[in-house]
């Protein structure tokens, strides 16, 4: 687990330095290293097929975990599932109620005057990336401890990609982030449930369902320009190469 | 990986130096290109290991040489030409999308064997077709499900709504119902061969939904680490996954593509080589079940006796009398299928209650 999120910062790291230091074209450079990372870990991974994999044990929690209901599902769960919460508690402090948070955002919103107030734009974005990276590699974890405690090649089967859209349906909050994260897990298994339930709807539909209420709700929270705009860092995407 | 890279080093060596069809043929070399990853534990490892199979039984008689994930269509055809040029004698094409790229070269080189599997294009006296009746083994798992399940109700995962699934869907429904008409399967499908992280969803999905017993037609390890997770049983997909859910795996249907390898690359060496169709079962060694395992005996007994039916008795699981879903009679009591009919399947038996996707 640690690994993985040492790797996910690595990597991160690396597309810092493209990024940022050489100021490459940030689409591109993603989409190469995606596909880097996917040949590597086929490279690294190749001893790993076919072994069964090591499984986290979930961490039950006593005395709340036999809370009627909600106890199994809230309480008696993989570590990684209590970080995970922890993470979005800890993120939300930290960009909005501590300096640092501040400075994150100003570098965000307008390079140009964090820069003239000498904030070190280019080392807060590294920092900003590394720590994404990092969450990346977690989730990567996740999937290959606890969801299906085994390796194979190309196992993510592109779902990371759904992060770019659940930032962006979660307009930069990260509670709604959360939120969204499990209104998007819910629509997935759904359609699944929907299949054994018998509900005739064409499971080509079922499962274009994730990604339909993805440009759904898209569509529906760009409706109001002002309010997507205002929690849209305005530095999105630009690239800060200072003035000398 | 690495082979590949090589392989195709190989290839492109060979090509560069203007190395004509090899000159000594003291050896006899045979060549696969294969779908997927070797390392994929399911089809293409399977068809891997048939390479395997060749080696250890000619030796030094022959020479191998593979490439791995080559995708369907041009690609596909460039390495085939790459192997006929590189001195192959006979090339096996291990996946259905090969199929044209495999009679155009094939014309090109018409004194390379060529081996395609699951296709039926047989355009050049050169191309031969192959096959295996998986179906066989899933009669088998209906028969077992039947006998294990407490419910009577089996969740199903299967993977597109082609024939070659189909069939396997309504072979096990048949064998279930040999043993209990009133037999229940609720059958999702994954819309892929290979997600790990979806088939689990699936298996998650069914087991929620109260089916106590699970099979699959998709190709990786999830749905039995959930149903080992649930403590339910459930069958294996393409290779013996015993080690990956040792006390739920019940069997698993295992395509053993060896047998077959061997007894080409042997006719090839004999000069008796012809062109030819085979859709090999049980009998022929081609389909193989991994053991019978964490059932009681009696259930071992019948699963036992239904294999030997097949394998001697030349059984067909598509024996008369069966009824289409909407209740029309499609065969008469006696009456079994024929092959065609069986390759273009396109409708549940009666007692599926799902609605075949189109």
């Amino acid at each position: 687990m640690f690994a993985a999120v040492l790797v996910g910062a690595a990597f991160a790291l690396l597309f810092g330095f493209l990024t940022l230091s050489l100021v490459t074209n940030q689409v591109a450079t993603g989409l190469a290293l995606t596909l880097l990372g996917l040949g590597v870990s086929g490279m690294i991974g190749e001893a790993f097929i076919g072994l069964p994999g090591v499984r986290m044990t979930p961490l039950v929690i006593p005395v709340l975990s036999d809370l009627p209901v909600v106890g199994r599902f809230l309480f008696a769960q993989a570590p990684l599932f209590y970080i995970s919460i922890l993470l979005v508690i800890g993120v939300s402090y930290f960009l909005f109620s501590t300096r640092a948070g501040l400075t994150l955002r100003s570098v965000g919103d307008n390079h140009d005057s964090a820069h003239a107030l000498g904030i070190r734009v280019i080392a807060v974005r590294y920092a900003a990336v590394v720590f994404g990276g990092a969450c990346a590699g977690l989730a990567g974890a996740y999937l290959s401890l606890v969801y299906t405690p085994q390796w194979i090649e190309n196992m993510t089967a592109g779902r990371g990609w759904i992060a770019l859209a659940l930032v962006v349906f979660a307009s930069w909050r990260p509670w709604r982030v959360l939120a969204g994260a499990y209104l998007f897990g819910a629509v997935s298994i759904g359609q699944l449930h929907a299949q054994v339930i018998g509900v005739s709807v064409p499971s080509q539909f079922l499962s274009a369902l994730p990604y339909l209420a993805t440009i759904a709700v898209l569509v529906l929270i760009s409706r109001n320009r002002r309010l997507t705009m205002v929690n849209t860092p305005a530095c999105l995407g630009r690239p800060f190469v200072p003035a000398r | 990986m690495k082979k590949l890279v090589m392989a195709l080093a190989a290839g492109a060596a060979a090509i560069a130096y203007g190395a004509a069809p090899a000159a000594a043929q003291d050896k006899t070399k045979a060549c696969w290109i294969y779908v997927g990853p070797i390392g994929d534990f399911g089809y293409s490892y399977q068809h891997h290991q048939g390479l395997l199979d060749v080696e250890e039984h000619f030796g030094d008689k022959v020479e191998t040489a593979y490439l791995e994930s080559v995708p369907e269509g041009a690609d596909a055809e460039r390495a085939l030409e790459r192997f006929a040029r590189s001195g192959c004698d006979i090339i096996f094409a291990t996946s259905f999308g090969f199929m044209d790229p495999v009679q155009k070269v094939a014309a090109k080189f018409p004194d390379i064997k060529f081996e395609h599997a699951t296709g039926f294009k047989r355009d050049h006296p050169n191309v031969a077709t192959f096959n295996s009746r998986f179906h066989e083994g899933r009669y088998v798992q209906g028969v077992i499900a039947a006998k294990m399940s407490e419910k009577g109700v089996a969740g199903y995962i299967a993977s597109f709504p082609i024939p070659e699934v189909v069939m396997g869907i309504n072979a096990f429904m048949l064998g279930a119902q040999s043993v209990n008409p009133d037999f229940q399967v609720k059958i999702v499908w994954a819309n892929t061969w290979f997600d790990a992280g979806k088939e689990a969803d699936a298996a998650k999905a069914l087991l929620d939904q109260g089916v106590d017993i699970i099979t699959q037609h998709t190709d990786s390890t999830a749905p039995l680490q959930v149903a080992a997770d649930r403590g339910i049983k459930g069958f294996g997909q393409a290779s013996d996954m015993i080690k990956f859910a040792p006390e739920t795996q019940l069997t698993s249907i295992v395509d053993d593509w060896g047998p077959y390898y061997i007894e080409r690359v042997q006719a090839v060496m004999d000069g008796t080589w012809e062109q030819q169709d085979v859709w090999g079962g049980m009998k022929d060694g081609h389909v193989v079940m991994a053991p019978y395992t964490n059932m009681p005996d009696d259930v071992k007994a019948a699963a036992e006796a239904i294999e030997a039916k097949i394998k001697d008795e030349n059984f067909n699981p598509f024996t008369g009398p069966v009824y289409k879903q909407d209740g029309t009679l499609w065969l008469e009591e006696g009456q079994v299928a024929p092959d065609g009919e069986v390759l273009r399947m396109n409708f549940y038996i009666k007692g599926i209650d799902d609605k075949l996707p189109n």
